[in-house]
């Protein structure tokens, strides 16, 4: 159960180019929930998920994992909990260090770090059995440097490294946006099958329509750093691509809105 | 002989300093110019010790450690106080020269008629030639002194690679190597990158003043300049060593890392015999690695250049 009571958060205060970010999110997700974010540029989503990793702290509010107020954790700490892949591929994994050893450094992921030798034959023999179930031959690649795999394979591990220990919370930042087309269905597939199979609270941001209708079981849409309408339930079920656009449109018809009334009355008054 | 004796020695001495640099440099990723400084204090600190009647072991020891404390220094004002790599480094190195002056006294502390961290072996050998002053090595007559400083750091600079090498195939050592490479990734396995960070500066620099102590115990005297252009040296020796081999995995880098210290001490040791000024030799170095760090960028550019020019013909 992941709780977030009144999250604010105002870049750059008092200055020119304040941008209030997030302005008073509040938001339960159940335990074995899968959600995901959408809205536009600059609606918050992305800031909402680096809150909950611990990329900064909030001005306001708190986040609690099962109860527990992490609000002031930081985020080394956090890891402990929260499972990440990032947008770009190359954020996840050491490049020039070998798969096994991205891997390794994943299956203490908040533990203690001794001097214990880290690949042991035994422990190697897992990895290998564990990267089979990718079926991307990554297997036998053990000792290469992750920098010779491709976007989508790197994602592909990441993702797995993100899951080796079971998170409280897997957060997933646009993890597919940057693959081509077939590796993004791949990781998407995967991603799916991963959260249903270990029954993983997720939190999603996707810039894809057609993503955030197929995989989640939630859909929460934010503008301008709140949230304005959640999909959920029987409604999740039934909303496809085309409601979710014209969402966006009321949005920005309503915004557009905004702008000539404000026009029309700074005109009356001058 | 003398010559190659004495480049070997001062080698492997400084392959300490150049394992320290390699760690520094090129695992946390870190220009840290702390180095001129805290091989300095690692030199002082063992002179002083000597004089005053403490073994060698322990004085080395203490280099060592004051070594690693100045690294700490370096690694929280950066992390902590949000300094610049390179300011943080500078401010550090300027600091220790004062301290250096206060550790020494004066600027200069001769060392001479003190016992030195080869003496037991040196002992061993004139008990096993039977007294005399000086060993036959093919045919050359090599000083009973000279010989055993270099077998004295040879294992000492052996065993301090295989440790660090073991070291950095440890859980602890895998996040330290993920932390200079990709700090965001090591935040989300959990680790504190900043914390790793300082503790890489505290082993790279008590490395470097484990050189000092040696360095100083072997030229017979620490002065408070010797350490000037220190990081340059270790950075032209780190060069060297990864064209001789494939700087993939860290026993490779390592290796390397001594090989290249060593090629280069014969290097500077055939150009002096040959006439180079003394004096030239650190703007010989630094124009050395200049090239070595432009010339690879350089030489594809003008590669892509012709092509474009062939392209547009």
């Amino acid at each position: 159960m992941i709780s977030i009571r009144n999250l604010k958060k105002t870049f750059f205060p008092d200055t020119p180019n304040e941008v209030k970010a997030l302005r008073g999110i509040g938001l339960d997700i159940p335990e074995g929930c899968f959600t995901a974010v959408i809205g536009s540029n600059g609606s918050g989503k992305s800031t909402l998920l680096n809150a909950v990793a611990g990329t900064f702290f909030p001005d306001q509010g708190k986040i609690l994992i099962d109860g527990q107020d992490i609000t002031g954790w930081p985020e080394h700490r956090r890891a402990r909990l929260i499972g990440r892949v990032f947008q770009n591929p190359f954020a996840g994994t050491a490049a020039d260090m070998t798969i096994a050893e991205n891997v390794v450094m994943a299956m203490r992921r908040g533990c203690r770090r001794g001097l214990g030798l880290a690949l042991r034959p035994s422990v190697r023999d897992g990895i290998a059995d564990r990267i089979r179930s990718l079926n991307m031959g990554l297997e036998d690649r053990l000792n290469n440097p992750i920098g010779t795999l491709s976007g989508g394979q790197r994602q592909a591990l990441t993702l797995l490294m993100a899951t080796w220990l079971r998170p409280r919370l897997l957060l997933l930042d646009e993890h597919t946006a940057a693959l081509d087309p077939k590796s993004a269905a791949q990781v998407a597939e995967l991603t799916l099958d991963i959260i249903r199979r270990e029954k993983l609270t997720a939190l999603m941001v996707t810039h894809s329509m057609q993503q955030a209708v197929q995989l989640p079981d939630h859909i929460i849409m934010m503008h301008k750093g709140q949230i304005v309408r959640q999909f959920g339930g029987q409604e999740k079920a039934r909303v496809r691509v085309p409601d979710l656009l014209s969402a966006f449109d009321q949005l920005r018809r309503r915004d557009q809105l905004d702008e000539t009334v404000a026009e029309i009355i700074r005109s009356q008054y001058r | 002989m003398t010559l190659v004796i004495g480049a070997f020695t001062i080698g492997f001495i400084l392959s300490l300093l150049s394992m320290g640099v390699w760690i520094s440099f090129r695992i946390m990723r870190f220009c840290d110019i702390t180095v001129d400084g805290s091989i300095t204090l690692g030199a002082s600190v063992a002179a002083v010790m000597l004089i005053h009647g403490w073994s060698p072991w322990p004085a080395t020891l203490a280099a060592t450690l004051a070594g690693g404390a100045s690294g700490f220094a370096t690694g929280v004002l950066h992390t902590r106080f949000k300094i610049q790599q390179l300011l943080a480094g500078i401010l550090v190195m300027t600091a220790l020269y004062s301290v250096n002056l206060r550790v020494m006294g004066r600027s200069n502390v001769p060392l001479s008629d003190v016992e030195n961290i080869a003496s037991p072996v040196a002992k061993i050998l004139t008990r096993g030639s039977g007294g005399a002053d000086s060993l036959s090595l093919l045919g050359w007559p090599v000083p009973v002194q000279d010989a055993a400083m270099l077998i004295t750091v040879l294992i000492l600079t052996v065993l301090v690679a295989l440790l660090i090498r073991f070291f950095l195939v440890t859980h602890l050592g895998t996040a330290l190597r993920a932390t200079g490479e990709n700090p965001q990734m090591v935040r989300a396995q959990g680790v504190n990158n900043q914390s790793m960070l300082v503790f890489g500066l505290v082993c790279s620099n008590a490395l470097i003043g484990m050189a000092g102590a040696l360095l100083a115990q072997y030229q017979g005297f620490a002065d408070v300049q010797m350490g000037i252009g220190m990081m340059v040296w270790g950075l032209a020796s780190i060069i060297i060593g990864e064209a001789l081999v494939a700087r993939c995995t860290p026993g490779f880098a390592l290796c390397g890392a001594i090989m290249g210290t060593i090629l280069f001490r014969l290097l500077v040791a055939i150009a002096l015999r040959w006439g180079l000024n003394p004096n030239d030799l650190k703007l010989v170095t630094a124009v050395f690695v200049f090239a070595a760090l432009v010339l690879p960028d350089g030489l594809k550019y003008f590669a892509r250049k012709r092509f474009k020019e062939e392209s547009h013909d």
